[in-house]
């Protein structure tokens, strides 16, 4: 695609996000202003994440975008075709042949190496939007390392419901000093998000940029009599029987029958070839 | 048997090829063209041109005929493809006292030099369906008259000349560009002023109206609404002087608002402005009084809480591609973080179950 510059955005403007990503990298957990661009595809749909790629992409680069955990949702099908066309890269399945991933809503099941790099989708960056609207006073609470009104929320959950009622976007405090907003991944991915790969979150609508660096601590907000749990559906996946994995659920029949399958597709299908089988495997009755 | 859900993207490719083919219609009607959008559709393509801050009259009835007529569709594609042009320099301020109007009016005086022009105005137009229009082949003919002669200063400059509107400060600084610097709040005027010109002509009129029922009151007269061409004129560095580019059709409101003052301060009237690409007017008008309104602090008035006077609402919702961008992204999957609030809720409620079970057998 002649017409346009290596993966779409100028030269200008990928250098304008690498510092900002350079900034959130000294900064861990700390959201970095940046001039968002217009991209080509609407806000909200991926252009915060699409624009930290495309500053991060080179020539070499081998790129594995997933949605849901998925590659071949339409989304995710989506932003492959779009840096296709317009970086001409390699582009995967396989998460470990990936250099950058960018996701929304997952972090892969297989642990991610020091030379990969996992970019979010962030449509509010924002942990405290939900407490307070308003931009002009989450920054002073930030600054001011103001957290309570967020504890409060949380208590306020266990007080009502006798569990913290949040099951994704679970926040986290990053090094001991920013609560951060992991994206809308499931909590059960929290765990994941102290990683040997660098991690880059990016929110265009709301022109925002953050990070964590490899090997950052990363801890879920709790309660020592409430702690934090990761959860997941109770069942191993029916396809690849793998027991640990993040569950979807499907409705497989009008009776309401389900069935339960990786949602990280390409974590499934690598163990179903290694032979692993789950209890709605094909080719199981035959056998 | 269920197998992993494949095929995104065929399901893509095959929904692009039906989009084409229902953007066509039915190929025995004639296909519109881009010129015939351009001088028939006119107001939707100035509507795009002001949203899309992008003043292309052609490449803006190409994105309303790409975009099926939905404008804030080809609003966005405008939009998409201004960010990806080189920006080559700054245009002089351009002289909107120096306009050639094609309209100009004042509510605030009966006649005024250079006169009360009307122009194309659906004003006072009956809005009854006119059914001739159904057939085609019309050539309407308005009678021609000559350019006006003299010239038309400002309304609001006479009531300057007098000390009795709020004088606007003068600055040769060049204005922030909100499409190159992330938005910070407080923003101040010439943030807030880009904001709105581009704004969603929807939301800027339900916010000017809103103030005008009373949600911070104001409701003031148009002391001058002026639509013309003026041209567009940039200093070239290699000849040290400014030439002319080209030309652009503009709206141009400036309203008088109810005056302030105090002990120390004579009483005066206060203005609120609007500027928007094209023939515009309703969006210029609200633009001048959502302008006004945000106003409060700068000219000594109270916060009175009302939407049209917070700026952080005002400008972080303005915006129809942010907004409609993020409100239709639900539209995606999000199966993963429903399952967990699955999981969550039916949690949650056996215990609440299994608790008032207990309770029942105690």
């Amino acid at each position: 695609m002649p017409d346009y510059n290596f993966a779409y955005l100028d030269e200008q403007t990928k250098r304008m996000i690498r510092r900002a990503i350079l900034k959130g990298v000294a900064i861990p957990g700390y959201q970095v202003p940046f001039a968002s661009r217009e991209m080509p595809m609407p806000y909200g749909w991926g252009t915060g994440g699409v624009q930290v790629s495309a500053a991060c992409l080179v020539p070499e680069d081998r790129l594995k975008v997933i949605d849901q955990g998925a590659d071949d949702t339409t989304n995710a099908v989506s932003i492959r075709k779009f840096f296709e066309k317009t970086a001409g890269i390699d582009t995967t399945e396989h998460t470990g042949e990936a250099t950058v991933i960018q996701t929304r809503h997952r972090i892969p099941e297989e642990p991610l190496t020091d030379d990969q790099i996992l970019v979010y989708q962030v449509p509010i960056p924002e942990p405290l939007r939900f407490l307070e609207p308003r931009e002009t006073e989450t920054r002073k609470m930030h600054a001011l390392e103001e957290y309570g009104l967020m504890h409060v929320k949380l208590y306020e959950d266990i007080a009502r419901h006798g569990h913290i009622a949040t099951s994704y976007a679970y926040p986290v405090k990053v090094e001991g000093r920013y609560v951060m907003d992991p994206s809308p991944i499931p909590k059960f991915d929290n765990p994941k998000l102290e990683s040997a790969a660098i991690q880059l979150f990016g929110a265009g609508r709301e022109q925002r940029i953050y990070a964590i660096p490899p090997y950052t601590r990363v801890v879920s907000l709790d309660f020592e009599d409430h702690p934090f749990v990761a959860t997941k559906a109770d069942h191993a996946c029916d396809l690849c029987g793998a027991e640990h994995s993040y569950l979807d659920e499907v409705i497989i029949d009008d009776a309401g029958g389900r069935m339960f399958v990786c949602s990280d597709t390409d974590f499934c299908a690598s163990r179903q070839a290694q032979g692993h089988r789950g209890r709605l495997s094909p080719g199981e009755d035959a056998a | 048997m269920y197998v992993a859900v494949k095929g995104g993207e065929k399901a893509i490719d095959n929904a692009h090829e039906w989009l084409a083919e229902e953007r066509r219609g039915d190929p025995s009607v004639a296909e519109l063209s881009v010129a015939q959008i351009r001088e028939q559709l006119s107001l939707a393509v100035n509507r795009v041109m002001a949203e899309g801050s992008l003043y292309d009259p052609d490449l803006a009835a190409l994105a309303i005929k790409q975009a099926r007529g939905d404008l804030i569709e080809a609003i966005f594609l405008i939009r998409a493809y201004r960010t990806t042009l080189p920006r080559i320099g700054h245009a002089e301020p351009v002289d909107t006292g120096a306009m050639a109007c094609d309209r100009r009016i004042s509510a605030t005086f009966k006649d005024a030099p250079g006169g009360q022009v009307l122009g194309p105005t659906f004003d006072y137009t009956h809005r009854l369906l006119d059914f001739a229009l159904a057939a085609e082949g019309l050539e309407p003919h308005a009678e021609e008259g000559l350019p006006a002669e003299g010239k038309m200063p400002r309304i609001t400059e006479f009531l300057n000349k007098e000390g009795l509107i709020q004088e606007e400060p003068r600055s040769d600084q060049a204005p922030p560009d909100m499409t190159r610097q992330p938005m910070e709040y407080p923003a101040g005027r010439p943030l807030r002023l880009q904001a709105l010109t581009r704004g969603d002509e929807g939301f800027v009129l339900s916010m000017a109206y809103s103030t005008q029922r009373g949600y911070a009151k104001n409701h003031p007269f148009v002391g001058e609404l002026r639509i013309g061409t003026v041209p567009v004129e940039m200093e070239i560095p290699e000849l040290g002087f400014a030439i002319e580019i080209g030309e652009v059709v503009l709206t141009e409101c400036e309203t008088v608002n109810q005056f302030t003052g105090s002990r120390t301060e004579p009483a005066q009237f206060t203005r609120g402005y609007g500027l928007v690409f094209g023939q515009t007017e309703r969006k210029a008008i609200s633009m001048a009084l959502v302008d006004r309104a945000l106003r409060w602090e700068e000219l000594g008035e109270d916060d009175l809480g009302a939407p049209a006077q917070d700026e952080e609402f005002v400008l972080s919702h303005a915006d129809n591609i942010q907004a409609t961008g993020f409100l239709e992204h639900i539209k995606l999957p999000h199966y993963v973080d429903f399952q967990s609030e699955l999981e969550l809720v039916r949690k949650i409620r056996a215990e609440a179950m299994d608790a008032a079970m207990k309770e029942a057998a105690e």
